[in-house]
């Protein structure tokens, strides 16, 4: 199991220690030359962009190369976020993945279902790690932002948060740093069906983390995560607090809620099921984002009494 | 995209899956002449894509003309857990041994198609207690492990043969139409041995629709879904009087269950997405002047991505131009927020500091206008 504490921020003795090298793969692009500009001013260390046809040229001082293995060749960086649209994604990870890139976060939504396991069958085999698609990325707040995520919602702090939804993750992050709850990580799995990583696996790469008091996991209905990771926190002994949230208990079945991912079918992916197995595991379900710090504190002094 | 019976059982019939003889009509004029053809008796199916039609009635028998002139109207105006028929499929009756289940299916949590069969047929399966179930990758079956699925339902003879082709068949549907699933059930086994479909439930990767062409005819949105998608975003109609727009699908359903812990009705699920303008936000607000029952429209908006006086224009636009006569309640957070407080004052749109703020506002406003 990676983890990504090591691949994010590194160790001490590390020459790029909180300075991991990140390439850009769809630098130019109207999305990705926005957002590449908003990383680098929250301190991010991006050292090339990748655009097919605009090799040699520059973006804000970045140099531009045609393919990722120049790239990766010519800085050695092992982390690379796509912003290309998603009938190029395929394509654009198989690149990325063959260039000896390590960690991948796919910001695309809308990335086919196929291809996106066709990607994640080619990460496993060269031992790589995909965040996404469908996602707002990971941010470490004070050291690393990766992705298309605000910079003011995020507090440096001791909270981890795991995200099926891009603004939730804002929306809950602001609401637990403003109750002085900062994060040692926030992350976004992506709202697609299927995860390069999933919550579990997530959980997983970030639960031993000794800057982790605790742990916030939003969800949303659709897919059977929720569940799935209450049976592995009852089947793990996972003792940090955890709180969830989950969205979408109005909605109707049968009906894609926006996300591909979210959608009922039956009593499968609903949220009934969804809280009765957190409570199963001794996890407490906030009715909206505002409750999710209440329920945390909750859970801390409790741990501590 | 949830493709109806006889639209998955005419992508079955391409793949050379046995389907019974059938014609899909949607009024009695039609239906008169596809019932000479078929000849009675037949089978009259409702087309929608809920379960649970046999139950409710809108699938029943037809022995005669005189039954076919009671029924046709009848079963077109079912309404069966909130959805109407769409069309009315007659279908020849078969003579058949014993009914079996089939299906390949995106299992999101292992990421891999997951392969179910049953001996029991023609129930729900989750209702089946004695699953065959099979991982398989990405889709495809390998003959070895089709005959082994057709020996543990217990086959036998030239139903192992073909069963083994049925798998095959269905297999190769999944993966070259993007099926997050395919379903055939019951799978009837005929005196002769041979099989046929006598239901079929194909759902395909909305994501991958751009890559097939050939099954738009299949989309079935309302104008207004349809509308929404052209441009980028995501809209379910609801039934009741409050339009819920957000940025981000989590948000907007987030907001959704809010409104109705309030007591508040949303008339719809709108995402606007993460890349949009004062052009989106404002067909946004026109798609919503297109619902007759709206009273109210409320917005939550975390900004970041979008800025929020993208959308603070939008609005003033919008009133300008009259598309829209109803107060909206919003919370815009985020980038420039206190520029758009500035920009919307004095209008009807009114801006609170929080969501719950604004969902108070939305449902009482709402109320008070009967």
């Amino acid at each position: 199991m990676a983890d990504l504490f090591d691949l994010l921020i590194g160790k001490e003795t590390d020459k790029d220690y909180k300075k991991k090298p990140v390439i850009v793969q769809g630098i130019t692009g109207k999305f990705g030359s926005f957002h590449t500009q908003q990383m680098i001013a929250y301190g991010t260390n991006i050292v090339a962009g990748v655009t097919p046809s605009k090799g040699g040229q520059k973006f804000d001082q970045i140099p531009i190369y045609n393919t990722v293995k120049e790239a990766v060749d010519a800085t050695g960086a092992k982390i690379s976020v796509v912003f290309v649209p998603a009938k190029f994604f395929l394509n654009a990870a198989i690149e990325a993945l063959e260039a000896g890139i390590k960690l991948l976060i796919a910001i695309p939504e809308h990335v086919p279902i196929r291809d996106a396991m066709i990607t994640l069958d080619l990460a496993r085999k060269k031992d790589a790690v995909i965040i996404g698609p469908n996602t707002p990325g990971i941010i470490i707040p004070g050291v690393i932002k990766i992705g298309i995520m605000p910079a003011t919602p995020f507090k440096p702090g001791r909270i981890a948060v795991l995200s099926r939804s891009g603004t939730l993750m804002y929306e809950v992050s602001h609401n637990l740093s403003s109750a002085s709850f900062g994060q040692s990580i926030s992350l976004g799995v992506g709202g697609d069906p299927i995860n390069g990583t999933t919550v579990i696996e997530a959980f997983d790469m970030i639960r031993n983390g000794t800057n982790i008091d605790g742990l916030v996991i939003v969800g949303e209905i659709g897919g059977d995560a929720e569940e799935l990771l209450a049976q592995h926190i009852i089947d793990t002994k996972f003792d940090k607090p955890v709180v969830a949230y989950i969205a979408g208990r109005a909605a109707p079945k049968e009906k894609r809620m926006g996300h591909a991912g979210a959608i009922i079918y039956g009593t499968y992916g609903s949220a009934e099921s969804k809280v009765s197995m957190y409570t199963k595991a001794n996890v407490p379900v906030a009715k909206r984002p505002a409750e999710v710090p209440m329920l945390l504190a909750g859970k801390m002094s409790g741990k501590k009494g | 995209m949830r493709l109806l019976e006889y639209q998955a059982k005419s992508l079955f019939a391409d793949y050379g899956i046995r389907i019974p003889k059938g014609l899909t009509s949607t009024d009695i004029e039609q239906g008169r002449k596809d019932a000479k053809e078929i000849g009675f008796p037949f089978v009259i199916k409702a087309q929608m894509t809920v379960g649970g039609r046999g139950k409710a009635g809108a699938i029943q028998k037809c022995q005669n003309a005189d039954e076919f002139e009671l029924k046709y109207p009848e079963i077109m105006q079912k309404v069966v857990k909130g959805e109407k028929t769409k069309a009315i499929l007659l279908e020849k009756m078969v003579e058949y041994k014993k009914e079996i289940y089939f299906s390949l299916f995106l299992n999101r949590g292992k990421r891999c198609y997951t392969l179910i069969a049953s001996s029991e047929g023609g129930v729900e399966i989750e209702s089946v207690k004695n699953q065959v179930i099979r991982e398989v990758g990405l889709g495809d079956v390998a003959k070895s492990t089709a005959e082994e699925v057709a020996n543990a339902i217990g086959l036998k003879d030239n139903n192992i043969e073909e069963f083994v082709n049925l798998v095959q068949k269905l297999s190769k549907l999944t993966i070259e139409k993007e099926a997050e699933l395919a379903e055939i059930n019951p799978v009837a086994v005929l005196n002769d041995g041979s099989l046929l479909a006598l239901d079929g439930k194909i759902i395909i990767d909305d994501n991958a629709m751009f890559r097939h062409d050939e099954m738009r005819k299949f989309q079935q949105v309302s104008e207004l879904e349809e509308r929404a998608e052209k441009s980028g975003f995501s809209l379910v109609e609801l039934d009741g009087n409050i339009a819920v727009v957000g940025n981000g699908a989590g948000l907007v359903m987030s907001s959704l269950d809010m409104l109705s812990d309030h007591g508040g009705k949303p008339a719809c699920f709108l995402d606007v997405g993460g890349g949009a303008t004062t052009e989106t936000v404002y067909e946004a607000l026109t798609l919503i002047s297109k619902m007759k029952k709206i009273k109210g429209i409320l917005v939550n908006l975390y900004g970041g991505i979008v800025k929020t006086t993208t959308v603070a224009t939008a609005f003033i636009r919008a009133y300008e131009n009259k598309i829209i006569d109803v107060p909206v309640f919003a919370r815009l957070s985020g980038a420039e927020s206190d520029k758009s407080k500035e920009m919307l004052k004095g209008s009807r749109t009114k801006l609170f500091d929080t969501v719950e703020e604004a969902i108070n506002a939305a449902v009482m406003g709402v109320s008070k206008s009967g």
